[in-house]
């Protein structure tokens, strides 16, 4: 399956060209950049990890991209994305973000039923890539 | 006339012609007062007013403000035992429109006149027995200017905009939706499978529609256990936060709030309620969602009653800055381009209304005051009815991102089934935003962009093919006053 968070998840993968004019959106309406990454999947996990400080003073979208690559580079295996931040007043928030790499392999989630009274069913999202540890769950080498 | 010389347009009288007994002119019981000065902290109000032939509309004027304030039909002592020139709203300016029988009156009333978080309050004077008065012909309330000092009683938005995009975790584009159809008969568990084809096809939220609510076909419990089950089968399809808007509007609030308490206990992140609950209701169900994490939807049924004619009832825009005050999610706004009524110009005042901190007067989108929101978060416009993929370029040009686009048969009635519909407009929603990004004039090219995007996608192609023409081209009944002249 694939996992379709983030805004332009169900478009083709970008090419490199597309992600810079993406970059270039943002910087241009100053909103900071910043890249993440992470091997848990799940919905609600609103903490990647962030692969070191957002952008603040960056000019070039080029600046943004090799980030982008080097983070690739380390996390081939990983959900990898792209966040764009809005400080204005009001605002405050995410302006966008997209995912610039994923593994090749997205086993995806289960659905985990409990029954209890009445028809009710508890429901639980689990992704099957927490059979394993952080670090081993896309790719034999931990990353 | 006035006694003192200085107020040349002030006709108010003063003692025993002020207090005898029996009936004077508003005019003369101090409701119309041209030199007044609002205060910052009054609430100031434009309506369009049609007198009754003969009658002065300065003094129409002055009888919506003292039949909207402390006025009675005569003059009564009683009124000097209170501080009444406090009380008594001041109609302060009246325009013709054009070359009309309608005129624009200008009313400030003093913020003690009203409870605070109360818009029950504030619309029993405002919208009470005044709208029925028999000088009028009829009388619509244009505008509404709330000074922050009433802005602060109100708890607003249980989450708004921003909110509401970090719960869903979905950001830098429109939202999607789609109300399920046929609205009724049928049974729960088909019910659920719209629900589960239109999210796993790519929508972020389907929706009960306004109707629907325990009806011998399907009964409330039943839609709501077979509608998350969809939610839930689609989350886990796409690694998405989805949601149903679960509508627990009900006869009574104790129903409500169990069905409301229902759809929490099942792991709903959103239920609706309509318009036609009332004030009080919607107020109600407003403090309970922001009590339980809840979004709250807002399906605006009933409102053209109020809204439509442009010569009587309540624009829109004022019912949309109630609604922000006593704090709804998302209220439907109108669409521009589908098939319900809505001028371009106005809608976008109807969604600056909602979203904006700060709305500049611009009387071309009917907007007659500066507003204020005092950081008050925003709430989701919601475009629903008779909108497809293939004006997503005009969509996007005219509502803007912070918006949810509902395709009920723009999805439901896809060719290839309720999953490709969903696809097609998701696929046309991102498309759209890239190109935008990229710094194209997307509502040029619009067309080109949906072709090309199509070339990879055979659902939006379908969706292309089967709506591509449709479009509704009526006049609409409610039109600014002012139209703005192209620079160009």
């Amino acid at each position: 399956m694939r996992v379709t968070q983030a805004t332009f998840s169900f478009l083709p993968e970008f090419t490199d060209d597309e992600i810079k004019l993406q970059l270039q959106y943002a910087i241009d309406n100053e909103w900071a950049l910043s890249v993440e990454f992470t091997d848990d999947p799940h919905p609600r996990n609103s903490y990647w990890e962030m692969w070191d400080l957002p952008m603040f003073e960056i000019k070039d979208a080029s600046a943004a991209f090799y980030e982008i690559n080097k983070c690739r580079e380390a996390y081939p295996n990983h959900y990898v994305k792209v966040t764009a931040y809005d400080p204005r007043p009001c605002r405050q928030t995410t302006a966008f973000d997209f995912i610039v790499n994923r593994p090749a392999e997205e086993p995806g989630f289960q659905l985990q039923r409990t029954e209890t009274n009445d028809r009710v069913q508890n429901y639980t999202i689990r992704p099957y890539a927490y059979n394993q540890p952080h670090g081993q769950r896309y790719g034999e080498n931990g990353k | 006339m006035a006694e003192n010389g200085k107020d040349k347009g002030r006709q108010q009288e003063t003692g025993e012609k002020r207090w005898g007994a029996g009936v004077i002119p508003y005019a003369k019981m101090g409701y119309w007062e041209p030199d007044y000065v609002p205060k910052d902290t009054d609430i100031i109000c434009a309506f369009r007013v049609t007198p009754q032939k003969g009658v002065d509309p300065k003094e129409a004027g002055a009888a919506v403000a003292g039949e909207s304030s402390t006025a009675t039909w005569t003059v009564v002592w009683t009124d000097r035992l209170t501080n009444y020139e406090k009380y008594q709203a001041k109609c302060f300016k009246v325009e013709q429109v054009g070359d009309t029988d309608q005129y624009m009156a200008y009313i400030a009333y003093d913020l003690d006149l009203f409870e605070e978080g109360s818009i029950p309050n504030l619309t029993a004077s405002i919208i009470g027995n005044v709208f029925g008065f028999k000088a009028l012909k009829a009388l619509r309330l244009e505008d509404m200017r709330i000074p922050t000092h009433y802005i602060k009683t109100f708890d607003g938005p249980p989450h708004g905009i921003v909110m509401e995009r970090e719960m869903i975790n979905k950001f830098g584009r429109p939202l999607l939706g789609a109300t399920t159809k046929p609205k009724l008969g049928l049974s729960a568990k088909n019910y659920g499978r719209i629900v589960y084809e239109a999210l796993r096809g790519g929508l972020d939220f389907v929706k009960d529609d306004e109707n629907i609510n325990s009806q011998p076909f399907m009964r409330w419990r039943d839609r709501f256990l077979y509608s998350i089950e969809g939610v839930q089968r689609a989350t886990e399809q796409s690694g998405e936060i989805k949601g149903h808007y679960m509508n627990v509007t009900a006869g009574t609030m104790e129903d409500m709030y169990e069905r409301a308490e229902f759809a929490k206990e099942l792991g709903s992140p959103i239920i609706m309620i309509d318009l036609v609950i009332g004030f009080t209701a919607m107020t109600s169900m407003s403090k309970w969602a922001r009590k339980n994490g809840m979004l709250l939807h807002l399906h605006r049924a009933g409102y053209a009653t109020y809204a439509r004619q442009k010569n009587h009832g309540v624009n829109f825009r004022v019912l949309s800055k109630w609604c922000r005050m006593l704090g709804v999610d998302h209220i439907h706004s109108g669409t521009v381009v589908g098939k319900l009524e809505g001028d371009p110009n106005i809608i976008q005042g109807y969604y600056d209304t909602l979203r904006l901190n700060h709305v500049p007067e611009k009387r071309e989108q009917g907007i007659y005051f500066d507003q204020d929101w005092a950081s008050m978060p925003g709430v989701m416009p919601v475009a629903s009815g008779g909108i497809h993929a293939g004006q997503m370029h005009q969509l996007l040009h005219y509502l803007g991102e912070d918006v949810v686009l509902q395709f009920g048969g723009g999805t439901i009635g896809h060719p290839s089934g309720i999953a490709a519909g969903a696809e097609a407009n998701r696929v046309a929603v991102e498309g759209m935003i890239k190109a935008r990004n990229e710094g194209r004039d997307y509502l040029k090219e619009g067309d080109q962009i949906l072709k090309d995007l199509a070339k990879k996608c055979a659902a939006l192609q379908v969706a292309i093919d089967t709506w591509g023409d449709i479009s509704f081209n009526y006049e609409s009944t409610d039109t600014p006053d002012v139209v703005a002249t192209p620079t160009s």
